[in-house]
């Protein structure tokens, strides 16, 4: 655990030529470890599909792709029943699969096919899959911080011990909403779980330029909320912290606040490095956050441990390519929404006003 | 006269004004990146300095807001809204403050400021990053709306907005980036002293409206002409305060009208135009019912058959115009 008290900076977590050894596995089982291990490799592997896609010129929306930082959802979603309520935002395709999202309906989402998991209406950034827990996501940064405590308000009402998740960047920190949301949730004690992906960059800035100081928990901290900076890339760190908290808020005692250190290796929107832009961005930064690989960490602690024998990891990985390969193909073979989708969908009983 | 393309005049705009203001700054976000707004900032932060030419952390109430309060005390704010989704959050800065000061404070202070509020759509972008919401916010006293259609009116509403005592949004449409032109060189522009204009002359019918509806309308006359029909083309240049002056002209000598305009009809600047140009008009003047092209009443969808469903285009125009020509001859 890293600094959970006073702590304003990120400190040694900021450095990605540190934490880049193989992951403490403590005693945790490996079955669950390599469960982490396929659903982080599984989010790697989709969004490179898109990347691809996207470069091959068949998809066209618009992609952020979260490559890199796969440990905080798979973390995250660890501690989660699918009777929990988890929204999104921009960039939120590993936050949908790590629940169990169903890739094919991501993919198809992304193509605009009717098939989608939005029925092909909202493609890269509108996601849902309410049956595993993902209530959607939507790009307007900040929008669904206050929703996910909506939703936690209702969880509370109903009872069950049920809790929400709101996922959000190191930028939308720096909206208001952020913070009238966090205080709210501490007065009212809602069950909910604030997921800060701090990825030290909101679009081409670095947290530097925007940010007195880059630890976004300390906006948790100055609300009440328990807060706890993990290691974004080390699953194992990101689950346990996880666990903790979201075990906090079913037990009625109010939200918590992950604040997740991590790197996007592709750009802020698109399959490109985006090495030229920003501060920091160059490519000596991008590789030293590399060596940091989330994926690569968890599995060589498996293969130093002995846990895993190799080729285990090779059937993994072809049992994911076979499944993307499906979902493309199905993808490119499904229809569009049908037009009148464009009308019928605006009102309860449809869009026509005359 | 060398030709100029829409985004590049914008950023002429800003170099004018901040040339001849020291006073003058442009704060929001990307303007230190190289493709944020396109290239209508490319240089300016070095050129200018990164003092005068903020990027801003991801903070459009409050971002709007500073510049309200620097322009109270004797600065030119220009503040920069990559896209109006995203201005929405700055709405109460825009609407409840900027245009209510200098009334609701007896006359003696006003925030003369420029809001600039980008339209950027299509490209299966979606619901949440393709609204053009001009028509909310020209409904509102105290605040003025110019939305420039040509590159020289890119640059010269920018200049007129920035030199105007009173706050003024001023928004641009990326679909019109690449539109060039020849333009002369930049001088001083009073506001006041713009209104609408035609841009293309003709007797069966007024085509009007602004912004990226000129252009649909000016590719519309085109096709509208190979079926022998001519039309006036008049560009509003500013929705608040509206001059309806040549959109009468016209109608009164054409009798027909089709506003065109690029957001949602409801309550929407296309009736504002059929509504101003009966105000002013005679029933005996019209040799039809007026109409209007706009968005289908829905917000923008991602997939690719529904976009090309969804905006009006040149064909769409120009055949809704032959209807009502077709109709009342
Ligand atoms: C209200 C609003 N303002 C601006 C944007 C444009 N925008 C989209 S993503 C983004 C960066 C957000 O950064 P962060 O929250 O750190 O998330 P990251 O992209 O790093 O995942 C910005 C500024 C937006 N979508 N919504």
């Amino acid at each position: 655990m890293h600094s959970t008290t006073s702590d304003m900076r990120l400190g040694p977590l900021a450095d990605p030529q540190l934490f880049n050894e193989p992951l403490d596995l403590g005693n945790g089982a490996t079955d669950a470890l390599l469960g982490y291990y396929r659903s982080m490799l599984k989010i790697r592997l989709a969004e490179e599909v898109v990347a691809d896609l996207y470069v091959a010129g068949e998809v066209r929306c618009p992609c952020h792709l979260g490559i890199g930082q796969e440990a905080v959802a798979v973390g995250v979603s660890s501690a989660l029943r699918p009777t929990d309520r988890v929204y999104g935002g921009h960039r939120s395709h590993s936050h949908y699969l790590a629940v169990g999202g169903n890739p094919a309906a991501m993919i198809a989402e992304i193509f605009g096919k009717g098939t989608g998991a939005s029925a092909g209406m909202g493609g890269s950034m509108h996601l849902y899959a309410p049956e595993v827990g993902f209530h959607g996501s939507v790009p307007i940064v900040g929008a669904t911080i206050p929703i996910a405590a909506g939703a936690a308000l209702a969880a509370k009402m109903d009872g069950r011990g049920d809790v929400a998740v709101a996922y959000f960047g190191d930028g939308a920190c720096e909206e208001g909403i952020l913070h009238e949301t966090l205080n709210m949730a501490s007065v009212m004690r809602l069950p909910v779980l604030f997921v800060a992906e701090n990825n030290l960059y909101s679009s081409h800035l670095d947290i530097k330029l925007r940010q007195p100081l880059d630890s976004v928990a300390r906006f948790a901290r100055a609300n009440g909320v328990e807060a706890e900076l993990v290691d974004g890339n080390d699953v194992v760190e990101v689950a346990r912290a996880a666990e903790r908290l979201v075990r906090a808020s079913r037990e009625g005692r109010g939200p918590g606040f992950i604040e997740a250190v991590t790197f996007r290796w592709r750009g802020h929107v698109g399959p490109n490095e985006d090495i030229d832009v920003g501060v920091r961005r160059s490519p000596d930064e991008l590789a030293a956050w590399k060596g940091r690989d989330p994926i690569g960490r968890l599995r060589s602690a498996l293969i130093n441990a002995k846990r895993v024998a190799p080729d285990s990891f090779t059937l993994i990985e072809e049992e994911i390519r076979t499944e993307l390969r499906d979902a493309v193909e199905a993808a490119r073979a499904a229809p569009y929404p049908p037009e009148a989708a464009l009308l019928d969908m605006v009102y309860a009983n449809g869009g026509q006003t005359s | 006269m060398s030709s100029v393309a829409y985004c590049d005049a914008i950023r002429q705009g800003f170099g004018f004004v901040m040339e001849s203001d020291p006073k003058c700054l442009a704060i929001g976000q990307g303007l230190w990146s190289p493709w944020y707004v396109g290239r209508s900032m490319d240089g300016l932060d070095r050129r200018f300095g990164k003092e005068r030419v903020i990027d801003t952390p991801v903070s459009e109430g409050a971002t709007t807001g500073i510049a309200v309060g620097a322009a109270l005390h004797g600065y030119k704010p220009i503040v920069i809204h990559p896209r109006m989704d995203f201005m929405i959050l700055a709405t109460d800065q825009i609407v409840n403050q900027a245009a209510k000061w200098r009334h609701m404070l007896g006359g003696h202070c006003s925030p003369a400021m420029v809001i600039r509020g980008i339209v950027n759509r299509g490209g299966e972008q979606g619901a949440q990053h393709s609204q053009a919401l001009h028509s909310w916010y020209a409904h509102i006293p105290g605040l003025r709306v110019v939305m420039p259609a040509t590159p020289t009116d890119a640059r010269d509403l920018l200049i007129a907005a920035t030199q105007s005592p009173d706050p003024v949004l001023y928004i641009d449409d990326r679909w019109l980036y690449e539109w060039e032109e020849e333009m002369a060189p930049a001088a001083d522009v009073d506001l006041e002293s713009v209104g609408g204009v035609l841009r293309r002359e003709g007797d069966a019918i007024t085509l009007a409206g602004a912004s990226y509806s000129v252009k649909l309308a000016l590719d519309a006359a085109e096709i509208l002409q190979t079926h022998g029909v001519t039309c006036d083309v008049v560009d509003m240049r500013i929705l608040n305060p509206l001059d309806p002056a040549a959109l009468r002209r016209s109608v009164r000598k054409t009798g027909r009208l089709l506003a065109i305009d690029g957001s949602w009809s409801n309550c929407g600047f296309a009736g504002e135009l059929i509504a101003s140009a009966v105000e002013g008009t005679r029933p005996d003047e019209w040799r039809a019912m007026p109409s209007r092209v706009t968005l289908p009443h829905a917000p923008a969808p991602t997939s690719k058959p529904l976009e090309a469903a969804y905006y009006p285009t040149a064909d769409s125009v120009a055949a809704a115009a032959l209807d009502i020509v077709k109709k009342s001859t």
